[in-house]
Order: C-alpha cells, then structure tokens, then sequence
C-alpha cells in the first residue's frame, strides 16, 4: 500500500547539517494496524511529517499503491487519503470546532450527525464544544481530541495518529483506545499510531520501533511486545550505544 | 430599485429586500425612500444635510435601517445624523455605506453620527463600509462617531471595512455613564495601496462603568494601517483593549494603544498582538485536502467573522 524507500532526512541548523532519519525502509499493507514507537527524538514525527508532505526527503521515495508520490504537496496526498492527526495542534482564532471539522470531512458526511459522532468518538460531549472556537481557550488536552477528531469522519487509505494518547485524561484515554479499534474493525484504510503507551502498543498487529533515524525493529506485536516491556537492563531492544528507556 | 442599488445594500446592510420597520436610503445626496413606526420616528434636519433619528422611550424589539449609496462618480456626500434613543428603549441600527465608483473622480462619504444614548437603554449598532467600481477614481471614507451613554445603559457598536476603500480615518468618541457598558468591534481589511486610520477615544466617568474595545484586522499588499485607541478611566471602572492583526505581503500595521487611569479604582488592560499567519495552520489545512490559496482565505475569513 505504503512503501518508503531508503528516506533520509537532514535538517539544516546553526550548528551545520543534522541527519535526522538515516535511510528508512518500511512497507505498510492496507487494512493493518502498526505502532510506531521508539525514544524521544528518534525521528518518528519526522516521519509522519514525510507521509503526509509536510517535509521533503533529502533522499529516497514514497510510493502509494505503485505510484510515486514523493514530489506530491501536501493537499495532494490529503485528496489521494492520507491524514496526519499532529503531535501538536494548531489553534485557529475565529474557527468554530464545528466548522473544522466540517472543514475536515468527506463531502458526504458533512452533516452535524457526523460531527456529533466524531466528538464523541474522542469523548466530547458536542454542546459543549461545536460552537467554541479552536482557539486558546480550549485546554491541551481538549485540543488534542479535536485534532484526532478531524480524521476520523475521512474515509482514508492511512491515517497516522502522533502521540494521540498525550495530555489525555484517564477516561477519555479508555475511550480513545476504543474508537481507535473500532476504526480498525469497520474500515479497510491502514492506521498507524505513534506512541509510548502500552495500551496502544497492544492494539497493533505489527509494531515498528524507530531509533537514531532507522527502523530498528519490525514484527508482529506478540514477537516485539515482551521484549519491550521489560527492566532496562533486560531490554533486548535497550542494548545500544544510547540507552532506550523501556516503557514500563 | 436598480440592480447595482440592491447589490450594494446588500454588501453593506445585508438586506436583499426593502427591510422592515424604520428606515432612511439616502442615494447620491438625496432621499430615496424612507419609512417611520409608531416608535421611531426619522426627521429631515434643517440646517445641514441629514437625519434627527428619534426611538421612543421604552421602544423594544425594533429595527432602523439608514443605508447610503453613492454610485455616481465624483460624488463628495456629508451627513449628520444623530440618534435619541429613549430611556429602556432596546434596539438595532444598521448603518453603511456602498460605493460603486466607475469613473475617475473621487466619492467620498464623509459623515458623524451621533448617539444619545438613554438610562437603561440597549443598542446594537452595525456599520459597513464597502467600495467597488473599476474606475481610477478613489473611494473615500471618514466617518465619525461620537457616544453618549447614559447610566446604565449598553451598547454594541460593529464596524466592518472589508477591501474597496481607498482611504479611510475612522474617529470614535464615546463618554460611559455609571454601570454602562460599551463595547467598540472594529474589522477590517486593506489590501493594495490603502490606508486606513484608526482613532478611538472613550472616557469612562461614571462608577462601574465599562469599556470593550476588540480589533481585528488584516493587511495585505501594500496597505497600511494605523490603530490609536485610547480609554480613559475617570471612576472605579473597567476597561479592555484587544487588538490582533494580521499582516501579510509587505503591509504596515501600527498599533498604539493609550490607557489611561485618572481614578485609584481603575482597571485598565490592553493587549496589541501583530504577527502573520501561523504557517502551521496553513499545512493543517492543507493536511485535510484544502490548497493553500483556500486554507489562507478560511484563516481569514475565520479571524475577520
Ligand atoms: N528543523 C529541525 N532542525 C534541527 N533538528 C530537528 C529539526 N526537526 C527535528 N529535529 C530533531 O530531529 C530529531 C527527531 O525529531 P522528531 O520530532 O521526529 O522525534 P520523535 O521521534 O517524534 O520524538 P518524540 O517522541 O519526542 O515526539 C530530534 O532530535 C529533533 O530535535
Ligand atoms: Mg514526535
């Protein structure tokens, strides 16, 4: 469905040439579910940011369904049906939460029910929410669940959810994970999830580990899942020169 | 009523048909028609061009309408018009001005408005300004607006320039009785070679009285905007300046807010913010299928509603 080819990235900052992703080679098949984890700064956003085209590879290529995508913008490869739900979340001064996502949906299902249904698949009660603006005054994690609100009335091929579970309170966290299976259940559109929560972790059929810019590991959950949840010292995965710090 | 007419009543008053209630269109200098209520009352003034616009006391639930239009070139319009509105009276007044300048010389629509406001009295006051025409000549706006609040009383005052006008000095007065409350909301937008000026000066002298100033602008291209507002607290009151503005292309944006508190028991805040579009919400919006050109239209349009 998904293939990146050998992707690279460099940043250019005040101290020279910085490589952020070292050459990612990664194959996603429709109708899976993947997490995407790995340490702080391991490149996962970076990523997320290279499906979606919001950044330019330095090198290599992405192809969807055998086309090459890599030189699409970004409103190209959103028509084509990729979504990205962002680490972190602009406000909008002036834009009602309901007008976003409006915004955001299908041209089917641009109807209050969907938005209804939206919010309360990220556990917000929609009176309380359509009519206020997308702005300051919603709290983090407020803002968090309205973001991952604008992907779910799309129908997508992939969705990539960053860090959906930050800021987000205990109940509504039940919630998510929920509305995150069931998502898988009732669509055919591959999902990818970047996270550090085990409670993610355990809804994927497939876990990808990114550290210092590669794939440092891909398999099925049951294989990689044990080897995660572990004291660091015991950590398969851990041992390196830089210490990942376990989950648990 | 000539198609250009309605289209321009409908930009500045959003009346696509003869509004009911009070009303006044004043065209190129001249009346076109008008009509009056048991409770308003719309007077010709005698001794300069205008209108005495007259609200009963007690008045609740009504509406006038005094649009202006200018669509011949050249034009060069100045009113007075001033408003009584009785004690407890609540109402709506929408004024504006549509300009459709084909031609090369300059329209221009010069006007104060006066309100008299009453004890208890509630109103909601909405201005357009709006100019069209492919002609070189300049569209021109200078409109003041002088406030005189009673105790008590509440007043909500909108004002809208979206493109169109050459040139603009908008000049706002207002003095706020004991526990009234004012609110001054001002958008606009400059594009081209516009300039557009901006001058705000209230006096709060009564106990707990209150002041509202909220702005938002954008310009674009190579217009310029200048913003002084200024409150003065006189009493124990309260006062708020917000002014957000967006710039864009190689535009100019000044903001100089002045409060000034003459009593110990005055509160008085601003906040002037100038910046340009955040670029992340620009790629948010693309993210979800909309080209740039669009995701940067719905910012502002959001930012301007
Ligand atoms: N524009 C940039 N210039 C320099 N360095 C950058 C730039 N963008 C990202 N980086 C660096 O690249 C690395 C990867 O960042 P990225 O946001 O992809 O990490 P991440 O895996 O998503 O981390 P987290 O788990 O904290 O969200 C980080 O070390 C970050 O500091
Ligand atoms: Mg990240």
């Amino acid at each position: 469905m998904l293939e990146l080819k050998n992707i690279t990235y460099a940043a250019q900052d005040e101290k020279g040439k910085n490589d952020i992703l070292n050459g990612i080679n990664l194959t996603l098949e429709r109708g899976r579910f993947y997490v995407i984890t790995g340490p702080n700064g391991g490149g996962k956003s970076t990523l997320a940011k290279i499906i979606m085209g919001i950044l330019q590879p330095t090198s290599g290529e992405i192809w969807l369904e055998g086309k090459n995508i890599t030189d699409a913008s970004i409103t190209e490869r959103a028509k084509m049906g990729i979504g990205y739900s962002f680490q972190q979340a602009p406000r909008f001064k002036g834009i009602k939460v309901g007008e976003l996502l409006n915004l955001a949906a299908d041209k089917d299902r641009k109807k209050r029910a969907y938005c209804e249904t939206a919010l309360r698949q990220v556990g917000l009660c929609t009176q309380d929410y359509i009519n206020r603006d997308v702005d300051a005054s919603l709290s983090g994690g407020e803002l968090k669940r309205i973001e991952i609100a604008t992907l779910l009335n799309r129908k997508l091929k992939l969705a990539v959810f960053d860090e959906p579970e930050a800021g987000i309170d205990l109940w509504s966290f039940a919630k998510l994970t929920e509305t995150f299976s069931a998502l898988h259940k009732d669509s055919d559109g591959t999902i990818v999830i970047i996270s550090h929560q085990e409670r993610i972790l355990e809804l994927a059929d497939e876990i990808i580990m990114i550290r210092e810019g590669v794939v440092a590991a891909q398999d099925a959950k049951e294989k990689i899942l044990p080897g995660l949840l572990c004291s660091p010292e015991g950590c398969e995965l851990g041992k390196g020169e830089k210490k990942y710090a376990c989950i648990r | 009523m000539l198609a250009l007419d309605k289209e321009l009543l409908a930009a500045v008053a959003d009346l696509h048909e003869i509004p009911q209630g009070a009303m006044n269109i004043r065209k190129n200098g001249q009346l076109l028609t008008r009509n009056t209520t048991a409770n308003i009352d719309i007077v010709t003034k005698k001794d300069k061009p205008g209108i005495d616009i007259i609200i009963k006391e007690g008045t609740k639930n009504e509406s006038v309408h005094i649009p202006v239009l200018l669509t011949e070139t050249g034009m060069q319009d100045m009113v007075y018009n001033d408003f009584f509105i009785g004690d407890n009276a609540e109402v709506l007044i929408v004024a504006g001005c549509g300009i459709h300048n084909g031609g090369d010389g300059e329209s221009r629509h010069d006007g104060i408005h006066t309100f008299h406001i009453g004890k208890n009295a509630k109103v909601r006051y909405v201005e357009k300004h709006y100019g069209q025409g492919d002609g070189k000549g300049q569209r021109i706006f200078n409109p003041e607006t002088i406030i005189e609040m009673a105790d008590g009383s509440y007043a909500e005052m909108e004002m809208v320039q979206i493109k169109g006008i050459n040139s603009t000095l908008r000049t706002t007065k207002g003095t706020v009785g004991a526990g009234a409350r004012l609110i001054l909301e001002e958008r606009l937008l400059t594009h081209g070679e516009q300039y557009a000026e901006t001058r705000m000066d209230v006096e709060v002298v009564g106990e707990d009285g209150s002041v509202q100033v909220i702005s938002r602008t954008v310009a674009k291209d190579r217009s310029k905007q200048v913003f002084y507002p200024r409150v003065i607290g006189k009493n124990k009151c309260r006062a708020h300046l917000q002014c957000d503005s967006i710039i864009m292309d190689n535009a100019q944006v000044r903001s100089i807010p002045e409060i000034d508190a003459q009593h110990p028991d005055a509160q008085l805040i601003h906040e002037a913010a100038i910046g340009k579009i955040a670029g992340e919400q620009i790629i948010k919006l693309m993210t979800l299928g909309l080209t740039e050109e669009e995701a940067e239209a719905t910012i502002l349009q959001g930012f301007l509603k």
